[in-house]
């Protein structure tokens, strides 16, 4: 496939482990303890497991999974909010497919769509506009969350309906903002990181000017980084070859798709819609300032909160449930008590479990290293024997 | 069956003309037992499946052992319903699905298939001719699987009691002595091939519900493996696992076959045969084409000495032209399905975990 195959090339792939291991050796590292690299966006995540990245990188440098999976970081009574609009009787509840699963602490969306509310996945917020413009004796509500990705497109949405003066369309907004969260991360005083992956598409919305002070004020270096496969080795070559060379600055590995300025008329319909809120709940990590957003006064009529009397149910994570350190790494997720036992992909008790992107998920389907180092290799000749 | 169809030359059913339907649409009283039922049984599914045993129009089909027995030793049985949407896609319909995904779970033992069952469940509001197309992709895929529909039943349930049309298929095949076909039966060193390209009958339907804008040439693959299965066990009759890769793709049947034999298999990613197309779909939707549905696609273990004269078989024959090597059987790890990326990592390749659903970014 073109365009893609150029970033798998197993040869490249090749060649950037080797020059890793050549860098790691000049890094100065505190005893015995590996050089953790924290990936913050969840797609990195998945690319890391997909291609079993890990395994093809020396034992003294690991990835720790960061918390840019935004439905991993949903706290439960949020979920428990968007399954009572769900299930009025007037609502159409559209959201995008991997919140689905999330549970709640009743249900999941989609046990409460199983149980007769009308919930629809949909791939934009502009699909639910339309389903709102078609359905105009329903209420369409439209589940928004992620971070600056996923931000400027709902903002479009909301500025779209107010022009075409659509009345049955409002936002759920759980939209949050990845600085704040960043910063609360590096002042956690159980966190031991050497250097981050940025987040490629937050990224091509806020530019690569955002970050400077994790450079400047904690002396770590970033370098932000795309998605496919040797995006990620050739970015965690980067931050390496900064930690070497006793370096801290804002690299941009994902120069083909961020600008270092961002995208200027995305951050405008973002600003022109949405304000920071006070604190937004983190899964796992608490309440975090300025780290999520609200609809502004000037679109009131699209805010499901204002609307609907959203119950803002506050439920505290399950006791046994580790996300928070997970999400820190400060444990892996095999460290966690109920790791593959009371939490598995089919029961997800923590959020990390549900998502593609979420480091419980990808270790239990794709992970569970340990076992794939042992697989003895494929013999060349077994595989090739029958190719005529 | 020959039987079945020789006879049908000398000894014609009906004493009176069959019955014609005269609406346009399915209504209750197609279903209800009465005149339009027989009606509707006459004209659209004895028209399309007609045979002596079918057109006695018993409460059962009568089959003879002698017949059976010819075959081989061991009767296969099997059912499956069909509840696909849309009906019609590129590549197919619900018909053409509903003979060969029965087929194709019979000849997947071994089985040479030989008698279908056809049990339907329409809404009220399906358009007759609608009905006539699909009952005369049936008799097609029949046709071409060398199987004849000897019973059924028709029921109409009102608007909304279920999604315009609803196909149950039962099917019953015989199997040789000395085929020994299970999916616990794979050894280390066994080959594993499949037999075309992954992914093509989910990525179809995908793109047929056009809920996604998408604009991409994929048809389903849905189509009869008999002919394609008979050629690879007179390669060699000693395969030791065989299955068609339906719901949960190519996937969910190696890990079945890890499982059932307690053995390791390891694939290689870049032997996956997979149209661009499909990777594209796959690509932009964040699905995973190891875990999409096919429905004419089979996995095979083979042992290694066989695997050459497998695959040479499968690659002449039309259903397998694409066959392809993708992996072999280790001893460990146990149970589990790993595979080298095409990147040269290692991953596990679990059991999916209820639907695939899209990432969001």
């Amino acid at each position: 496939m073109k365009y893609v195959d150029e970033y798998r090339d197993p040869e490249k792939a090749k060649a950037l482990a080797g020059d890793i291991r050549r860098l790691v050796g000049r890094i100065p590292r505190a005893g015995q303890r590996p050089l953790q690299i924290m990936e913050v966006c969840g797609g990195h995540t998945h690319t890391i497991f997909r291609y079993g990245i890990q395994q093809m990188l020396p034992d003294e440098v690991e990835f720790v999974h960061g918390p840019g999976c935004p439905v991993c970081v949903l706290p439960m009574g949020r979920v428990d909010d968007c399954v009572s609009l769900a299930e009025r009787p007037e609502v159409i509840f559209t959201t995008f497919g991997d919140a689905m699963r999330v549970p709640g602490s009743r249900k999941s969306l989609l046990k409460a769509k199983a149980d007769g509310a009308d919930v629809r996945m949909v791939y934009s917020p502009l699909d639910a506009l339309t389903l709102a413009r078609n359905h105009p004796d329903r209420e369409v509500i439209f589940f928004g969350l992620g971070f600056e990705t996923t931000m400027p497109s709902t903002a479009m949405t909301l500025i779209q309906a107010r022009a075409q003066g659509v009345r049955n369309f409002s936002l759920f907004c759980n939209h949050i903002t990845i600085i704040p969260t960043i910063k609360a991360m590096l002042d956690s005083p159980d966190l031991k990181l050497d250097g981050f992956l940025g987040p490629g598409h937050v990224s091509m919305v806020i530019g690569t000017r955002p970050y400077a002070f994790i450079a400047r004020h904690y002396g770590k270096p970033i370098t932000i980084a795309g998605f496919e496969p040797l995006d990620v080795l050739q970015s965690m070559w980067m931050v390496l070859k900064q930690l070497a060379e006793g370096r801290c600055e804002v690299e941009n590995q994902y120069g083909r798709i961020v600008p270092e300025a961002g995208n200027q008329r995305a951050l405008a319909a973002v600003r022109d819609v949405f304000e920071l809120r006070e604190f937004f709940e983190w899964r796992g990590l608490g309440s975090i300032d300025h780290s999520g957003v609200r609809i502004r006064a000037g679109y009131a009529e699209f805010d499901a909160e204002r609307r609907f009397s959203v119950p803002n149910i506050k439920i505290a994570d399950p006791k046994s449930c580790q996300c928070g350190e997970v999400l820190k790494g400060v444990i892996k997720p095999r460290e966690c008590k109920v790791f593959g036992t009371a939490c598995t992909p089919e029961t997800p008790l923590g959020s990390l479990m549900v998502s593609t992107e979420g480091a419980c998920a990808a270790y239990y389907n794709y992970g569970r290293v340990e076992s794939v180092a042992r697989t003895p290799a494929l013999p060349q000749d077994a595989a090739a024997g029958g190719r005529a | 069956m020959s039987d079945v169809r020789e006879r049908s030359a000398v000894q014609s059913c009906a004493a009176r003309p069959a019955a014609r339907v005269r609406d346009s649409h399915i209504n209750l009283s197609h279903g209800s037992g009465g005149k339009a039922m027989r009606a509707l049984i006459e004209d659209v599914f004895l028209g399309a499946f007609g045979n002596p045993v079918l057109n006695a129009l018993e409460d059962q089909a009568l089959l003879p052992l002698a017949v059976l027995a010819r075959h081989g030793d061991r009767l296969a049985f099997t059912t499956d319903s069909y509840v696909v949407d849309p009906l019609f896609f590129p590549g197919g319909d619900i018909g053409t699905l509903a003979v060969s995904g029965t087929v194709n779970d019979l000849v997947v033992s071994g089985a040479k298939p030989l008698f279908l069952s056809c049990s339907v469940v329409i809404e009220e509001g399906l358009p007759v001719e609608l009905l006539r197309r699909v009952a005369a992709s049936m008799r097609m895929t029949a046709e071409r699987a060398g199987v004849a529909v000897v019973t059924g039943d028709t029921k109409v349930v009102e608007k909304g009691a279920a999604d315009k049309l609803f196909i149950n298929t039962c099917g019953i095949g015989v199997v040789q002595p000395g085929i020994a076909i299970a999916a616990g039966n794979a050894r280390p060193g066994d080959v594993v091939i499949v037999s075309g390209a992954l992914g093509d009958h989910g990525t179809a339907i995908l793109i047929a519900r056009n809920q996604l804008a998408l604009e991409a040439e994929v048809a389903s693959d849905c189509q009869p493996l008999d002919g394609l299965v008979a050629a690879m066990l007179a390669a060699c009759p000693g395969i030791h696992c065989l299955r068609d890769a339906t719901r949960g793709g190519v996937a969910t049947v190696l890990n079945e076959f890890a499982q059932s034999s307690q053995v390791g298999i390891r694939i290689r990613e870049r032997d996956l045969p997979i149209r661009e197309e499909v990777k594209g779909a796959c690509e932009l939707l964040g699905l995973d084409p190891l875990f999409l549905a096919n429905e004419g696609k089979l996995v095979a273990m083979v042992p290694p000495n066989d695997a050459v004269r497998v695959l040479a078989a499968m690659r002449a024959h039309p259903a397998g032209a694409a066959a392809a090597v993708i992996g072999a059987v280790t001893d460990q790890p146990a149970g589990m399905v790993t595979m080298q990326t095409g990147f040269g990592g290692e991953r596990i390749v679990d059991m999916l975990v209820g639907e695939q659903l899209p990432r969001i970014c």
